[in-house]
């Protein structure tokens, strides 16, 4: 008796499983129906018709801009103009210079970037010492027998690395001096760097851009002339430090005060205390919004191509503005590719710091200077 | 003996001591700032002056009463190229901020409902959403920008095959032509009752606050106003014999003619700037509404308020506090994108004067000024707006 009672029955179909998963987060109301089968629309119209322009109706054999055609992409641009968009015109037969320094770089900044291998002040060193100098060496040339490359024959994903990456290294000193002297007891310090900074993030990049290309020539004596690409990279660093100032001040405000008062009853000297104590635990905490500030640089770098440098949209622009690929199908294209490498880029970089943040917050107690990032 | 071999300050110590005081030392670093900066600005103001001499260019603000001798596509106010520089200066300006308002209410209005969905219960939409805010804000904008201008608008149909929108309206490669309305005798008596209606619901808003703080009871103001601001200008629209007509565009020749014509340019600059600020407010919001503890939503239900009741006296107040200052700083970068119009030939500020009033004239050291001037001004208004604001809202501790 009573074998029917303690038998077990199978779940009911409706509360576990897949079927409960899609009632509970699909099909849940009348509203969420409606707005599950809109959403379904709408990826099946958005995927198709990517897939339809990238596949189905894209050109993939071709010379020039007549073989393709509207409604599809012009896949034969991107091959024929992959070299400029990579290099810009950089010449053919050195573009192992490139390549090689773009392989030193990866060296240095993927066991930087693994948590797990060791050696990580080494590698710093070589990143930020040694690395720098080989890159100029092998980018510009003129020595070692190797082939002067002005910069005027830089251009593609190179420049935007170049500018970004120097960018932001020339920038998180300055930054952290600003950082420093807006905290400062001494009022002309701090009213400079609070001026500077302040100044600063209330002009748009593009009119710096423009102070860069028009007013710094005017600034400087007539015999100092400055190569263009060098006078953006300064104009950058400058801008890009005073937003880096503003994350690392975040960072610095959410250290404890009994840090900074032990520092002194340590009789620590302010370069000691803050070299030793302060920094190292305020930048820890603002890794993230150091990343972010990167990622806004890498996406700014693209502003450049306004003054005549070009970038990786620079040299994209260029080749759909050519005579040979003219076609309704360049632009979208050349944007795609481009907006393609570029996402590549800052999702990846975004992701790590993300993962970044997790570890950080694993190991201590998490302090969040979050109004900083804004 | 322990006398004699007291330390006697010499001069040396005396000197070395004196150093090391931080008042002393604090003192001379600023001088040395001071005296340092003072000598960067000297030696460039000399050089732009050899510099401006030698090139043989004008200097001082004379340049703005003159003639500007160019034409600007888009003008909310009357300009030609007989007008002066000065001129030239307002139009620009008045098309940036024309594009900053514009933007700053699409890109709220898209933020808002991103922000919102990707906390939505809907797997998909949430996924959706996310979808949206990691690919939009991780490209930049000028690509967006040139995506929209030359990949998208430039392949729009000519005039002749143009799209007519529902409403009169044509879409092509053009821009976008939108019917005008224009008011005919008897209108300003919708104005009159819209301003009526306004100020009635004002006035029962201020009477219900003061009922249901001194009585408890509640007055349904939502409803009451909407039928004064609506309402009332509708009734006062239809007694009126509907006194309202529209100036549709209409082809002439190779183009259209008469609507309200609306650049393929300032659509491009709105497209990518509302679809790319609103990536960020998305995320604002949803941070806003997560930092609102949940204890929070369950003290409103334990005290009985409905769904809605909860969001708008508990949540959205609370939420409210977290979300604006970082989107009054969207707005800012918005405002400062709007910039970005110089490379699709929108003729916004930057554009116009920064660009070809500085061709024009050669009188670079002028005109950056006064741009950056500018936007140092909207700057600082929105800074000291915000901060008004956060006095505001700040928790008061009891």
């Amino acid at each position: 008796m009573g074998t029917d009672a303690t038998r077990a029955w199978p779940v009911p179909r409706a509360s576990a499983g897949p079927m409960l998963w899609l009632r509970q987060n699909l099909f849940s109301s009348w509203a969420n129906t409606v707005l599950t089968v809109l959403a379904v629309w709408l990826i099946y119209q958005v995927a198709a018709t990517a897939l339809g322009w990238a596949v189905l109706h894209a050109t993939w054999t071709g010379d020039d801009g007549s073989a393709c055609h509207e409604g599809g992409a012009c896949w034969p641009f991107i091959g024929a103009w992959f070299g400029q968009f990579m290099y810009g015109r950089y010449p053919d037969a050195e573009r192992w210079r490139v390549n090689l320094t773009y392989a030193l770089a990866l060296a240095g900044l993927v066991p930087l970037m693994v948590p797990r291998v060791p050696g990580k002040l080494w590698t710093s060193i070589y990143v930020l010492c040694v690395f720098p100098v080989l890159a100029v060496v092998l980018l510009s040339g003129g020595i070692l027998g190797l082939k002067h490359v002005p910069t005027d024959f830089w251009g593609g994903l190179l420049v935007t690395l170049v500018i970004s990456s120097t960018g932001i290294a020339a920038a998180f000193p300055i930054g952290i001096l600003l950082a420093l002297g807006r905290q400062s007891r001494m009022p002309i310090v701090r009213w400079a760097s609070i001026a500077f900074i302040e100044f600063v993030r209330g002009v748009p990049l593009i009119t710096v851009l423009f102070l860069s290309s028009v007013m710094l020539p005017l600034f400087l004596p007539e015999r100092w002339s400055i190569d263009k690409l060098m006078r953006v990279l300064i104009m950058v660093a400058l801008f890009s430090a005073a937003y880096l100032a503003e994350v690392i001040r975040g960072g610095l405000q959410a250290i404890p005060r009994g840090q900074f008062e032990a520092a002194d009853a340590l009789g620590l000297s302010y370069p000691q205390k803050m070299g030793l104590i302060v920094l190292p635990q305020a930048l820890k905490i603002v890794i993230p919004g150091i990343v972010n500030t990167f990622i806004g640089l890498f996406k700014d770098t693209s502003l450049v191509l306004i003054i005549g440098i070009f970038d990786l949209l620079g040299a994209v622009q260029a080749g759909m503005a050519t005579q040979r690929w003219l076609s309704p199908a360049t632009p979208m294209t050349g944007y795609v590719f481009a907006g393609v490498v570029f996402w590549i880029f800052c999702f990846g970089i975004s992701r790590y710091s993300q993962l970044l943040e997790r570890r950080l917050a694993a190991g201590g107690e998490r302090v969040v200077a979050k109004a900083a990032y804004d | 003996m322990a006398a004699s071999t007291s330390i006697r300050p010499g001069r040396r110590a005396w000197l070395t001591g004196y150093i090391y005081r931080p008042e002393v030392r604090q003192a001379v670093y600023q001088v040395v700032l001071l005296a340092a900066l003072a000598f960067v600005v000297i030696w460039v103001v000399n050089n732009v002056a050899e510099n401006l001499r030698r090139q043989n260019i004008a200097s001082g603000f004379d340049f703005l009463g003159r003639t500007s001798g160019f034409d600007v596509s888009q003008s909310l106010i009357e300009y030609s190229n007989l007008s002066t520089y000065g001129r030239a200066f307002w139009v620009g300006l008045l098309n940036t901020v024309l594009v900053a308002v514009l933007g700053i209410v699409a890109a709220t209005a898209i933020g808002f409902v991103v922000g919102i969905a990707r906390l939505s219960s809907n797997w998909l939409i949430a996924r959706l959403a996310t979808a949206y805010v990691e690919i939009v804000r991780n490209l930049p904008l000028l690509l967006q920008l040139f995506f929209w201008y030359f990949a998208v608008l430039k392949n729009l149909p000519s005039p002749r095959q143009s799209y007519v929108l529902p409403g009169g309206a044509t879409f092509n490669v053009r821009g976008l032509y939108l019917p005008a309305p224009v008011p005919q005798p008897g209108f300003e008596a919708v104005a009159i009752a819209f301003a009526a209606g306004l100020l009635l619901a004002i006035a029962v808003w201020r009477w219900a606050r003061r009922r249901q703080s001194l009585t408890g009871q509640r007055f349904p103001v939502f409803w009451t106003a909407l039928l004064a601001v609506v309402g009332l200008p509708l009734a006062a629209f239809f007694a009126a014999g509907s006194p309202l007509g529209f100036d549709y565009p209409v082809l002439r020749g190779f183009n259209f003619e008469g609507g309200i014509p609306v650049l393929p340019e300032l659509i491009a600059l709105l497209l990518g700037l509302s679809m790319y600020t609103a990536s960020f407010i998305a995320e604002i919001v949803r941070a806003g509404i997560l930092g609102v503890p949940k204890g929070q939503t369950e003290a409103a239900q334990a005290l009985g308020l409905s769904r809605g009741q909860s969001l708008r006296l508990v949540v959205i107040p609370q939420a409210a506090r977290i979300i604006i200052p970082p989107l009054t700083s969207q707005y800012l970068n918005l405002t400062k994108n709007s910039s970005l119009a110089v490379a699709i030939g929108y003729p916004d500020f930057v554009s116009v004067f920064t660009g070809t009033v500085l061709n024009q004239t050669g009188q670079a050291v002028e005109v950056i000024l006064i741009t950056m001037g500018v936007f140092l001004t909207l700057s600082l208004v929105t800074a000291l707006c915000m901060n008004w604001f956060n006095r505001r809202m700040a928790l008061v501790d009891r």
